[in-house]
């Protein structure tokens, strides 16, 4: 059972460098072969001040932590029994290569469905760039099968 | 391009296929998001958590669903984009996404619309239904 005293919940704060390469793999990985993820010159000429991150690649900042698996420890689940049940974004100004962003993550919301069969978790996360300037919320919520 | 401004609501704003995926495509993808949960690459752990095989990350699939901003905008326009993971992606599924007008509306001074996405495979079975709000 997982507590719900775990809301409000705050993991470490982690500071992600972000570099061009890895969103160059990235977009390849989604199948996304657009050039201002993948040549500076493109992404400069289409109007960013270097190149920018794909929609879905702050999630992938996250997985930076140094144990990306803490909440899965901090629920007390097992990982095969969790799957990701929502994702959200909300972009405030644009992340691009070569900025570090602080992540900030803490539990925001934990409840049952299905006479407690399913138990979700919402956690809420914000990345911001070294200036302050907030640049990304992120709400992830995981569903967790209860052993029978 | 599509010029979303002059879209009416319902239409479709955007819609590609990938390929069916592969277990490759899994690995690739795991490395690059550093999602290393071993249930999406690796057959042994899959099975001994009772499932059939390996499947797709569920953030692999929004991953193509985002392709929509480049086809009806640009990334720097997106302010919002979210989904809810329907149903699991399976090794061999070629994902169609769609992007769908829902309204364009005044926010913050700006004019955006509001899209609806959604990512189903080759049977036509909706995997990911999501939303998006774009500024115009």
């Amino acid at each position: 059972m997982i507590d719900r005293a775990l809301i409000g919940t705050v993991f470490p704060v982690v500071t992600v460098e972000v570099s061009p390469s890895r969103i160059a793999l990235f977009a390849r990985s989604i199948g996304d072969d657009n050039p201002i993820y993948h040549d500076e010159a493109a992404a400069r000429r289409a109007g960013y001040r270097g190149i920018p991150v794909p929609p879905t690649y702050p999630f992938a900042l996250q997985m930076d932590r140094p144990d990306p698996w803490e909440l899965i420890r901090i629920l007390n689940v097992k990982l095969e029994n969790m799957l990701h049940a929502e994702q959200r974004f909300v972009y405030r100004a644009p992340i691009v290569a070569g900025d570090r962003v602080a992540l900030t993550e803490q539990v925001a919301e934990i409840y049952e469905k299905k006479n407690g069969a399913l138990v979700f978790c919402r956690c809420h996360a914000e990345g911001r760039l070294a200036d302050g300037t907030l640049a990304v919320e992120l709400d992830r919520t995981l569903v967790v099968r209860r052993d029978p | 391009m599509i010029d979303l401004a002059s879209a009416e609501p319902g239409a479709v704003v955007a819609t590609y296929s990938t390929e069916p995926i592969t277990r490759h495509a899994l690995a690739v993808y795991a490395g690059a998001s550093g999602d290393y949960n071993p249930i999406h690459v690796d057959i042994d752990f899959a099975r001994g958590a009772g499932m059939p095989d390996v499947f797709a990350q569920g953030m692999l699939v929004m991953g193509y669903l985002g392709r929509f901003v480049n086809l009806v905008s640009t990334p720097d326009r997106l302010r919002e984009f979210s989904t809810r993971f329907l149903a699991i992606t399976q090794v061999g599924d070629a994902i169609t996404c769609t992007a769908r007008l829902i309204r364009t509306e005044q926010v913050d001074g700006e004019t955006r619309a509001r899209l609806e996405l959604l990512a189903r495979n080759q049977a036509g079975d909706l995997k990911l239904k999501g939303e998006a709000i774009v500024a115009i």
